[in-house]
């Protein structure tokens, strides 16, 4: 299974159980209203980006993240 | 001039300084002084008295003859205090002023947490003191009128700068009359409308943040510790920040951020502030109006410090937003980085070039600060809905959270810049551990005096000359000793030493500069460390030296 490096970011598949976690996602915003579930996403950017740590990494996120 | 110094009744506030004509007025042609400062703010005075500190001369320029109006900058640095101390003037300021460590933030209704600024104990000064600039420029004032190398002239106005290849012409207007001055060098400290920016036709330039604030300073007894309070969005000012901090004379500074919408002239009336006030006091609060101020802030500095001849400092050469109390802080720190390389460029010591480092390590400092102020500005008042959005994220996690509260943001208070780019230090040669990189300002410790008495390694090392702080008595110390001593000799300019012995009582200083027996600092003279050793003889000394003065550029 492909780990997470501090270096990297690992955008090769790396979850689990990709369904679970997709379903589980959607599941956490059930009953928010559009509002409440931006808010909600905003935080769980922050929790994650704290889990990971490193700038690097952070920094690939960004770039992942944006379309072009 | 009104002699009531040295009490502390004096009212800073309303005190007028005389101006007094100078036989420089009557000369034939104009006189030449090694130096003129422009300003006698906190930053203009505190470089006059280091200046006189260092036997050089100075005349120092006001266009004024009053002090601050209003108490504007009341968040004094543990390092601006350190000066201070060297200036001769810390102990008033401590004394008189409101001593603090702790901060807490707010969120709505609730306190989300609190920070301690200096959590360890072993420092001659505390995190921050809060006193009004008035008193700040008094007690300058008085440090100033006992140096008789300070000629201060009140209701002086410069209205005219020429710069000539080895000095600058100055014109300046009096109630009797316009006469000229040269200087050899000049120091801009006129503030953030400095006119000497604009006779030289020069610019700052940078961000204006669109957003109002107002402070309102008010009198009341009020039974609170001394800490900072920050609030974001709470019941009482929905929206907007405020934040609440004590001052000596039971003065409360309140400063609400109003938005940009805000009409200046209106939010200035009492009958606007006293609602907001009472709805963070309370209903039937007590208090007086102090004073009132509505203003914007701009993050700006000019491209160059230097320009010739003119040296500009604090406000004429950076702005910052209040959060993060980094503009009169910097502004002293400006004032002691020009004091010694001014005087060792007058003395012969040093070249030209060393003047050049000023405006090098100045500028990196003010970036540093401008960074810090405009991150903390964003975040206190966000520029866009989703920087909202992630801003309220960050609070309510906050609450419970650690991570987050590393990322709240309600002004990164000041520090001094670690100048570690700087071409005045030499390289590390040993290992070491900890902060006190070459380009660090050298940390404080309790030290035993060799009188017998407890004192502070920051005092002990303040003599304004370059100090070796040398660790241990066995005889790789004391040889250190003597390098420092023979280096000094050779590059021709003082080198103090200060012993620290390696034993329980030293424990604390042992620890922060990672020292063993024959471990050596050298430090400048505004402190910041320019090289260390774990064993130093006088040819490395010496060579540090000359790097710290440019003298081999």
């Amino acid at each position: 299974m492909p780990q997470a490096n501090a270096a990297h970011l690992t955008t090769a598949p790396n979850i689990d159980a990709p369904d679970d976690f997709y379903e589980a996602l959607i599941e956490a915003h059930q009953g928010l209203s559009t509002d409440e579930s931006h808010a909600f996403n905003a935080r769980l950017v922050l929790v994650l980006a704290n889990h990971i740590g490193s700038m690097p990494v952070l920094r690939e996120s960004f770039a992942a993240a944006t379309l072009c | 001039m009104q002699k009531r110094y040295g009490d502390n009744v004096t009212d800073y506030q309303s005190l007028r300084f005389d101006y007094r004509r100078h036989p420089d007025q009557d000369a034939a042609a104009p006189v030449r002084r090694p130096v003129v400062v422009v300003g006698a703010g906190p930053v203009g005075l505190a470089l006059a008295i280091d200046l006189a500190q260092h036997e050089i001369p100075v005349v120092l320029l006001d266009n004024d003859n009053t002090l601050s109006t209003g108490s504007r900058a009341i968040c004094f640095a543990k390092r601006t205090l350190e000066i201070f101390d060297r200036l001769g003037c810390g102990e008033r300021m401590v004394d008189k002023g409101v001593s603090w460590n702790v901060g807490r933030v707010f969120f709505k209704s609730e306190e989300i947490y609190s920070f301690d600024l200096l959590p360890e104990a072993g420092h001659a000064r505390p995190a921050f003191i809060n006193l009004q600039q008035y008193y700040v420029e008094g007690f300058l004032a008085d440090r100033a009128s006992e140096l008789p190398l300070i000629d201060l002239r009140w209701k002086n106005k410069v209205t005219g700068v020429v710069q000539h290849a080895d000095h600058v012409e100055l014109t300046i207007e009096t109630p009797e009359g316009p006469y000229r001055l040269e200087a050899n060098h000049v120091a801009a400290c006129d503030g953030s409308r400095s006119s000497m920016r604009g006779l030289l036709g020069l610019e700052s330039k940078g961000r204006q943040f669109k957003d109002r604030f107002l402070i309102a300073d008010v009198k009341m007894k009020l039974d609170r510790p001394a800490e900072r309070w920050f609030w974001f969005d709470p019941e009482f000012h929905r929206n907007q920040s405020v934040l609440l901090h004590m001052q000596p004379d039971n003065v409360w500074r309140i400063d609400f951020q109003l938005g940009w919408d805000a009409d200046p002239e209106e939010e200035k009336k009492p009958e606007k502030i006293i609602p907001r006030v009472k709805a963070l006091l309370g209903e039937d609060a007590q208090f007086d109006l102090e004073w009132a101020s509505v203003y914007t802030f701009s993050c700006l500095r000019m491209d160059r410090f230097r320009q010739g001849r003119v040296f500009f400092a604090g406000d004429s050469a950076h702005g910052v937003s209040p959060f993060g109390a980094r503009g009169a802080n910097s502004g002293v720190q400006d004032a002691e980085n020009l004091a010694w390389k001014l005087a060792a460029v007058l003395r012969h010591q040093a070249p030209d070039a060393l003047l050049d480092s000023y405006g090098h390590e100045r500028e990196y400092a003010a970036d540093e600060n401008i960074l810090n102020s405009t991150r903390a500005t964003d975040f206190i008042t966000p520029k866009s809905e989703i920087s909202r959005l992630f801003r309220d994220a960050v609070l309510e996690l906050a609450k419970s959270h650690a991570f987050a509260r590393t990322l709240v943001n309600s002004g990164r208070l000041s520090v001094p810049a670690t100048l570690r780019t700087s071409a005045l230090n030499s390289p590390d040669t040993d290992a070491f551990e900890g902060g006190l990189v070459p380009g660090a300002v050298a940390a404080d410790a309790p030290v035993i005096r060799a009188d017998g008495r407890a004192g502070w390694l920051l005092h002990e090392a303040g003599s304004g000359a370059f100090t070796a702080v040398v660790f241990g008595d066995g005889g790789t110390a004391d040889r250190a000793a003597m390098a420092a001593a023979e280096a000094g000799a050779a590059a021709g300019v003082p080198v103090t030493t200060v012993r620290i012995p390696i034993d329980e009582a030293h424990a604390l200083a042992t620890r922060r500069y990672d020292a063993r027996d024959g471990t050596v600092y050298l430090l400048r003279p505004d402190q910041h460390v320019c090289a260390r050793w774990r064993r130093a003889d006088a040819g490395i000394v010496r060579a540090a030296l000359d790097r710290a003065l440019c003298c081999n550029a």
